[in-house]
């Protein structure tokens, strides 16, 4: 795996640096999820055609896809312990399970945006439309790097190139993973339980 | 170590060396700062008599554009980066920055991004445009809605929004390298409120980075799906406001003008204690007032925005956080002014900057003030005065303040001293041609010129004082070529630099110019904030042996962060010629050189 210089080095601040700079990462992302978002707000309710929020937003479904998210957490959570500890064997499995309910996610995504479109909701049909699918896709590219990264992982640990030498690799991941996650609670209670 | 000593197009392709990284940065930005100059003076010759016709009215939007723009995003920002790269490893003892390939990813993503940008410049033939130049023309600020697709219909804002989304990639990719580097990489004794000024300068401006360009990505994300998705984000029409992209695009710009002026403070906050022989007077003070700018700037954005008509509360908020911002400026001024009176004053030529620097700040800064207000700023909006504010601060500021940076550590980073009569000649040409440049725009501009129009009536009563400043840009280009002619001399004629040609403070000092590319032989550890300094607790340090006691191994170079980069403009050229295949190639290019980078040994 990838070594930055001063991950095999002494620190200042006795902090890995690729934590460190992944910190630093997560905060830039909230600048931009920030930005979304409060677009977003700004825009609600400021469509002049339809089809609006309340007509379309399915809560049910999306409860479900953002209970799949949330177990997703949990799976990285078990992957890192165990990738710790040094039992691969479940570190495989927890990462796969990981990368395939953030799959389900994009899945219940597809789905939704399919039937939104088949509803009458585009991209470029009102402002809600705009709002909505830039703010959820930029979700979703997100998720879908995060999958990526994970099956990633999961096929190194399939080749036994990733075990406790690695565990700061897996926690970094981890916190991309969480911290998508926490975007999405954002945006679960903002965009469809806040009508 | 074979391919970062060796020389040969190859080890500068692949190097990860921040010394090489940080040259690479000086010439490209510097080759860029000689474009938007010239840009400059085609735009103060085609004003220097009314009803000017060298160039129309289309082209001139083009030059005005590209002048901010590429001025702002491809020569002051860069050259800043260039003393980033080059100087805080050396100041805070370290050997390299804390990942030295995203270092290296960074450049070649500002690189292209910028090529991209001047591309546009003879792109025409390709989209069909009946001219040679298409390049952007909406302002360097690119005002919704005129940036949309029904008033822009050609592909000059589609090179801007591209271009200047992948250099925030790169900027953001540096700014988290450089955060790390400095918290996380400092020698031991170094700490915090050890750190040389321009460490720490530079560490609140990449943290303005990170925190800045975010908010622009998803303006320009909005404006890339609104011009090529069909969506309204600023679009009247559909319930949306053009005001969005203002408030997007100054909650960045107003932190971006921070990130450009704070690096050459750091700079004039190392360069005065050296030339006067005495500590940065308040040193702690001038850290915080840094830290404050950097905090402030981010509460300050709608005063670009007070012509918009956000309201009495929003415009009384406004102007007093303004005022405010003026104060921590005011106290760093003050205490540079206390760092030269009674110190020991060498008048080299990275003085004369540094001193420039404060007296044109001190302009810029007082005309900046005067548009806090808002019925005073309704007067000069879009006018010319804020033309000469914004010259005093990015050229008499930034500039000038740069040009200290480079008469002061040149040595360090060639081995070779630059000229010094040259050098004062430069400045002194460079000094009077920006006063006769832009003061008179204050004048132009509160006699009712507006900015950015081609031409001007003779009935104006403004001809004279254009002419004067034509003249005054005449002069700073002419001081720019005398400074290629230094930089071009010091190559060969330039005397040899010792370690320490000026009895610098600063780790840098101490090691050989131009460095090794392990940087120091044995990592130093500090105990005062002026270590090679006596002062009255400590003696100087002992600088490092000339040669390492044990061997010592540096990173290789590696060609996938160059690879990685490419893959964006690649992708760029999908919505440029709407073909969307392309942007599949250039993701694959993309992730290619991601995960070669990820999994390529690169021990260090």
């Amino acid at each position: 795996m990838t070594h930055a210089v001063a991950a095999t080095h002494h620190t200042s601040m006795g902090l890995d640096s690729r934590k460190m700079a992944f910190w630093a990462f997560i905060g830039s992302e909230c600048l931009l999820f920030g930005s979304l978002i409060s677009t977003y707000l700004v825009y609600k309710g400021r469509s002049v055609v339809g089809p609006y929020p309340h007509e379309i937003l399915n809560i049910p479904f999306t409860s479900v896809s953002t209970f799949d998210l949330l177990m997703s957490s949990l799976m990285m959570v078990l992957a890192l312990a165990a990738v710790q500890r040094g039992d691969m064997k479940w570190g495989k499995i927890w990462l796969f399970s990981t990368a395939l309910l953030g799959l389900v996610f994009l899945g219940g995504q597809v789905i939704e945006f399919t039937e939104f479109v088949h509803k009458g909701l585009t991209i470029s049909t009102n402002l809600f439309g705009c709002t909505f699918f830039v703010l959820t896709g930029t979700h979703g590219a997100h998720v879908t790097v995060g999958v990526l990264w994970l099956l990633t992982l999961w096929v190194r640990a399939l080749q036994g190139k990733l075990g406790p030498a690695n565990a700061m690799t897996v926690e970094i991941t981890g916190l991309y993973w969480h911290f998508v996650d926490v975007v999405w609670i954002v945006i679960f209670t903002v965009v469809y339980l806040i009508q | 170590m074979s391919e970062a000593t060796g020389g040969g197009l190859k080890s500068w392709l692949t190097t990860t060396d921040h010394k090489r990284i940080g040259l690479l940065y000086f010439w490209t930005a510097f080759a860029f700062f000689l474009v938007g100059g010239v840009e400059a003076l085609v735009i103060r010759l085609q004003l220097a008599h009314p009803d000017g016709h060298l160039v129309g009215a289309e082209t001139y939007n083009q030059l005005f554009t590209m002048h901010g723009t590429t001025m702002i995003f491809l020569a002051l920002m860069p050259l800043g980066s260039s003393f980033f790269n080059y100087i805080v490893p050396l100041q805070i003892g370290a050997r390299d920055v804390a990942f030295p390939r995203l270092n290296a990813f960074s450049y070649w993503v500002f690189l292209f991004g910028g090529l991209l940008l001047n591309a546009s410049w003879f792109a025409g033939p390709l989209f069909h445009a009946g001219v040679l130049n298409v390049a952007p023309d909406a302002g360097w600020f690119g005002y919704a809605n005129l940036t949309e697709r029904q008033y822009s219909p050609g592909p000059n804002i589609d090179f801007w929004l591209l271009g200047l989304q992948i250099l925030g990639i790169s900027s953001l990719a540096a700014g988290f390298n450089f955060v790390v580097t400095i918290l996380n990489l400092r020698a031991p004794g170094l700490k915090m409120m050890r750190l040389p000024t321009f460490s720490w300068m530079t560490l609140v401006t990449n943290f303005l980075i990170i925190t800045a360009f975010p908010v622009i990505t998803v303006g320009l994300l909005f404006l890339m799906f609104d011009r090529f998705f069909g969506t309204h984000f600023y679009v009247r029409e559909a319930g949306a406001t053009p005001v969005l992209w203002q408030h997007l695009f100054w909650l960045f710009g107003h932190p971006e003008v921070y990130i450009l002026i704070l690096p050459a403070m750091g700079i004039v906050s190392d360069v005065l204690p050296t030339f006067s022989r005495k500590p940065l007077f308040g040193y702690t003070v001038v850290v915080y007032s840094g830290i404050l700018i950097g905090f402030m700037g981010w509460g300050v954005w709608s005063h670009h925005m007070f012509s918009v008509g956000l309201g009495p509360i929003a415009d009384s908020v406004f102007a007093a956080t303004t005022m405010l911002i003026a104060v921590p400026t005011g106290v760093k001024i003050f205490n540079w002014i206390a760092t030269l009176w009674g110190g020991d004053i060498r008048g080299t030529t990275a003085l004369h900057f540094a001193v420039g620097f404060i007296a044109m700040f001190v302009i810029g800064g007082l005309s900046g003030v005067s548009h806090a207000s808002p019925p005073a700023d309704l007067q000069q909006t879009d006018s010319y005065y804020v033309v000469a504010h914004i010259h005093y601060v990015f050229f008499g500021g930034t500039i000038f303040g740069l040009f200290a940076g480079v008469y002061y550590w040149w040595p360090k980073m060639t081995g070779r001293l630059l000229d010094e009569t040259l050098g004062k000649v430069h400045f002194w040409l460079q000094f009077i041609g920006m006063n006769l440049a832009f003061f008179p725009m204050h004048f132009i501009g509160l006699l009712g010129m507006p900015r950015r129009v081609y031409t001007y009536s003779p009935d104006l009563g403004v001809s004279d004082l254009n002419l004067v400043s034509t003249i005054g840009a005449l002069l700073i280009g002419l001081s720019i070529l005398i400074f290629v002619v230094n930089l071009w001399r010091s190559r060969t004629h330039g005397r040899p630099a010792s370690n320490d040609p000026w009895g610098g403070a600063t780790l840098e000092w101490g090691i050989p110019s131009p460095p090794p590319p392990y940087n120091f032989s044995v990592i130093p550890t500090v105990e005062s904030r002026l270590p090679r300094w006596r002062t009255e607790r400590h003696g100087p340090m002992k600088d490092p042996p000339a040669r390492p006691p044990a061997p010592i191994h540096m990173p290789g170079g590696s060609w996938w962060p160059i690879v990685a980069a490419f893959g964006l403009p690649v992708m760029a050229l999908a919505p440029l010629t709407h073909t969307l295949w392309v942007v599949f190639v250039g993701a694959a290019i993309l992730l290619f050189g991601i995960y070669r980078w990820a999994f390529e040994p690169f021990e260090v």
